[in-house]
């Protein structure tokens, strides 16, 4: 995958020899396992508002990492100064967290055995790299396209943001693996405002352009057609601003991908990580619903349900060569004919679950966002797979005697054991004996995890699949951000829960 | 190879700029934390960074780089950066004179530090924490992190300001071995000297103890008593959504009908008072502006500029929103620049959290709230869901604990309907704290229809 070499920036920076001599030296310790971990992140995001450049900002997050494995106890250390002393406090440092931790790590880690890996290199798919182009261009697009929205009658205000990131990252172990990535990928969005000129009313109408793994191609229209949207926008606001509140109650939903892929991604993606499922994140974001005693019986949604764990996928916001525990890249099934048979695991878990999950072995989803940070499980792209021979969204309307159309993600909230959610989107459409009827306002869908996917009688086919995505995933403490890619087909729900978010004061 | 200084790397910076003028900020963090989860410590680490944020500024352009940098060639490649950005970069929209000064008098004092050292006495403590919960049959999960900052911002005008900020918080999850029941304590210190492990165990006895007869309830509107830390969950919220640009605009629960933004306006309860103050005891914050980009609350051109205490709702009306130089010319409003900390007060209440509950003949005492998002901007109707135990109130005392709920709610609205309000104590948001917001004090309230949307089966 991806004909790109290695920036040659990162690439000679001086990380096999930091390597070297900091795993070196935890071997003077002893220690069960020692990896290394030397990443540059750049970051560039630019924001524009009505026509004008409002900000932009370079960053890059430089530095390196050691973590040990001292007597089942795990040690880290990080640091930015690259010189090979700094390299042997680190690594010490890292020894000394060990060692503190140890009377107080009450059951040893181990970790699951992994191949090496020796010398292996991998990059992203895209053509052009974002930051090889002009600020000047980004500047140039961008308020080109807020202007062009703020020229356009009813919108009084238009808003751009492009986030992009070209992530660097060299692992290394004592067991002899190294590894050299490189990622790339970008965020784009616009979004205009208005009033409505008699009831007061304001609201927004955004881009629904889901950020990809791809290069500046895709802001160029190679893949997205930005001006076809961007041409749509001022009249779907309109639209909205005038239309009727929704009466709440009880729908069938027709969800398009745009606003499916965020419900899959907080019901299942998260609930679905073997970490929350054992405790580990319950101070933070929480834990699963969908414990392990329930592998294999769990009756997570209709038959038509199949999802899939995937770091492989092309362009996806969390595909990799190999994580960051040195293990390649797979994909595999989460949710087969709507039961629960996997999860998503590092090399920890998937020692202490045995052969009863992947063959014991990591299903490749360590991560960590940052140089400074530990490597914790973090999401797979996780997708809800098409029907081989399903209908296209036209052909699900066509299904609903009385619901309605969600498209494109706006406010997403969901519990801490992944039960209890509620969404709203950009979009909402009454659907009338199957046919669209004009849009409605103030509409929010809430519902439970496992009714909500029972209720799913019908899944579109390929032709309606698309990966969406999030940027921002947030999880652990210290807080760490993560890039993901969800894959789903519009799908038709039964009977779910309508609120007129009007009506909620 | 010694160290540069992180004035050191701030001199250099502003040295070989080609640039017309040059602000650089540093910021040198040193952070250690301990994190655990069933009765073991899982992952653990201490960190060192230096960030380097460089902005060109040429004319009516500006260009911002940041880095991680520790030495002069690292500095120098930043600044190349950011000179190359900002001959490519378009007139910024708000463009002011830079900020004019000198050199503080703290402005060559080393950056504080911490380490793995700072948890010795609570790591002990933690550890036998860790064998009475194993005795009572009890798990815990949990994390305490301590970091200290330091920032040094220095200008081309001869601007050099210091400010160390110590930032630290606790927070622990107890649950009984069958995982029936929840509870939570948590929050922020500036040095863990106030912190203790057995304590922290202790009130999580105290609360799971409570957890003894347990209840069902409907969705509904509730009696509630919002304790301290799920107020600061919410104010928080309504803190960030005061952009004085987007109430301006039109776009906010702080604009008015028609155009412009509420200040002046009666909003809420008349005794409520909401401010930041970066002296305010105990939540020191930097008392000058620090931004290494623009954005609808901050302006690069800011930086330096002083903050004081600034009132955003006073006597119940609106008195301030979040402003720079920009949007103050804008609106037509005083300069009020965010500030790092958040308080809010009632005037008359006396009473304290208990002595609320006290007064509640059928009702709710929350614990904290969680995975709080905006539905409507017009509204600020928020929602989110409660967590880690939901308490019965009868008769004035707590006799249960009840499931979990999804509520719906404005928190300006809840600032018009309260009905009573303890004392201002120091808290901690749940949902913020850790990563974002860890500096607020709020009081208790009591909210006779706290809109409990749906249930969540959630433990």
């Amino acid at each position: 995958m991806g004909s790109h070499e290695i920036d040659p920036a990162f690439a000679a920076l001086p990380y096999r020899r930091l390597a070297d001599v900091a795993l070196a030296r935890c071997q003077d310790f002893g220690v069960d396992h020692a990896d290394f971990r030397f990443e540059r992140v750049r970051y560039q995001h630019v924001s524009v508002r009505d026509g004008q450049l409002q900000g932009a900002e370079d960053t890059d997050d430089l530095g390196f990492a050691v973590r040990v494995l001292l007597d089942g106890a795990w040690g880290f250390a990080a640091g930015v100064v690259l010189t090979t002393d700094e390299a042997v406090r680190v690594a010490e440092s890292a020894i000394n967290v060990a060692r503190v931790a140890a009377p107080m790590t009450r059951r040893p880690v181990q970790l699951a055995p992994e191949p090496v890996y020796d010398d292996v290199t991998w990059c992203s798919s895209y053509d052009v790299n974002p930051f090889d182009v002009a600020l000047a261009d980004k500047v140039e697009l961008l308020a080109g396209w807020t202007s062009r929205l703020i020229g356009a009658p009813g919108v009084d205000h238009a808003a751009g943001s492009l986030q992009q990131v070209q992530e660097n990252k060299f692992y290394a172990d004592l067991a002899g693996t190294r590894a050299t990535q490189q990622r790339v990928r970008l965020e784009p969005y616009v979004e205009a405002f208005g009033t409505h000129p008699t009831s007061g009313a304001f609201d927004s109408m955004r881009t629904l352009a889901p950020p990809a793994g791809r290069g500046w191609e895709y802001l160029t229209g190679a893949h997205f057609d930005f001006d076809a949207e961007l041409a749509t926008i001022p009249e779907l606001l309109a639209e909205k601003l005038a239309a009727p509140s929704v009466e709440a109650g009880s729908y069938d939903l027709v969800i398009h991908p745009s606003n499916l892929w965020l419900t899959i991604h907080e019901s299942i993606g998260h609930a679905t990580e073997l970490d929350r499922a054992l405790g580990y994140e319950a101070n933070y974001a929480g834990t699963s619903f969908a414990t392990p005693d329930q592998l294999g019986t769990l009756q997570y949604g209709s038959e038509l349900m199949h999802v899939t764990g995937d770091r492989t996928v092309e362009h996806g916001l969390a595909t990799v060569g190999y994580d960051d525990e040195g293990v390649q890249a797979q994909s595999w099934d989460l949710i087969r004919d709507g039961v629960l048979v996997g999860y998503q695991l590092d090399r920890s878990m998937a020692h202490s679950y045995g052969a009863q999950l992947n063959d014991g072995r990591s299903n490749g989803c360590a991560y960590a966002d940052s140089p400074s940070h530990v490597p914790i499980q973090r999401m797979a792209n996780v997708s809800l797979q098409p029907a081989p021979d399903g209908p296209d969204t036209d052909g699900l309307i066509d299904q609903v005697e009385r619901g309605i159309y969600v498209v494109g993600d706006r406010s997403w909230s969901i519990d801490m054991q992944r039960y209890n959610f509620q969404f709203t989107g950009q979009r909402f459409y009454r659907i009338e004996h199957g046919r669209l009827t004009g849009q409605l306002r103030d509409v929010a869908y809430q519902a439970t995890t496992t009714d909500f996917w029972r209720s799913m009688s019908a899944v579109g086919g390929p032709q309606t699949y698309e990966l969406g995505g999030a940027f921002n995933c947030g999880k652990a403490q210290p807080g760490q951000v993560a890039s993901v890619s969800h894959g789903c087909p519009s799908a038709v729900f039964r009977g779910v829960r309508i609120l007129n978010t009007r009506e909620e004061i | 190879m010694a160290q540069t200084t992180p004035q050191d790397l701030a001199e250099q910076a502003l040295a070989v700029p080609t640039s017309e003028q040059c602000i650089v900020i540093v910021h040198d963090t040193h952070a250690a934390n301990l994190r655990w989860a069933n009765n073991t410590l899982t992952t653990n680490g201490v960190m060192h960074g230096m960030q380097v944020s460089v902005i060109a500024l040429d004319g009516p352009r500006s260009a911002s780089v940041s880095g991680s940098a520790w030495n002069p060639d690292q500095v120098a490649d930043l600044v190349g950066a950011a000179d190359a950005a900002v001959r490519d970069a378009s007139p910024a929209e708000d463009v002011a004179p830079l900020v004019e000064g000198a050199a503080a008098e703290d402005w060559t004092d080393a950056p504080g530090e911490t380490g793995i050292a700072v948890f010795e006495r609570f790591a002990t403590e933690l550890g036998q924490a860790f064998e009475s919960a194993e005795a009572q049959r009890r798990i815990l999960y949990g994390f305490v992190s301590h970091d200290v900052t330091t920032t040094y911002l220095a200008s081309s005008t001869g601007l050099r300001l210091r400010h160390e900020q110590p930032t630290g918080h606790y927070g622990c999850t107890g649950k009984p071995a069958d995982l029936s029941a929840s509870a939570w304590v948590g929050g922020a210190t500036r040095d863990f000297g106030d912190v203790s492990a057995l304590d922290m165990f202790d009130r999580l006895t105290t609360r799971l103890g409570w957890a003894g007869r347990s209840v069902d309830l409907p969705a509904g509107r509730y009696d509630t008593v919002l304790p301290p830390t799920a107020v600061a969950d919410l104010m928080i919220d309504a803190y960030w959504g005061a952009g004085a640009r987007v109430a301006h605009e039109g776009q906010s629960v702080y604009s008015r009908p028609g155009g412009g933004t509420r200040i002046g306006e009666l909003m809420v309860d008349e005794h409520v008072r909401l401010y930041s103050d970066p002296s305010y005891a105990g939540l020191q914050a930097a008392p000058f502006v620090v931004d290494a980009t623009s954005s609808n609350t901050s302006s690069v051109y800011d930086n330096g500029l002083p903050l004081s205490k600034t009132d955003w709702i006073a006597d119940g009306r609106l008195a301030a929103l979040l402003q720079t130089r920009h949007t103050a010319a804008m609106t037509g409003q005083p300069i009020t620049p965010a500030i790092d900390n958040l308080v809010l007060e009632i005037a008359g209440a006396t009473d304290d959290e208990s002595e609320l509950v006290a007064g509640v003949d059928d009702g709710l005492l929350l614990t904290c709230l969680w995975y709080i998002r905006e539905v409507d901007p017009q509204t600020m109707l928020l929602t989110g869901l409660t967590r880690d135990g939901v308490y019965r109130v009868e008769g004035g005392e707590v006799t249960g604990v009840v499931n979990n709920f999804r509520f719906n709610e404005s928190p300006v609205d809840l600032l018009r309907r309260f009905t009573a309000a303890s004392t201002t104590v120091p808290s901690f948001s749940r949902e913020w704290g850790d990563d974002y917001f860890s500096r607020t004090a709020t009081p208790a309230l009591r909210v006779p229809d706290f809109n409990m949307s749906s249930v969540s089966q959630a433990l």
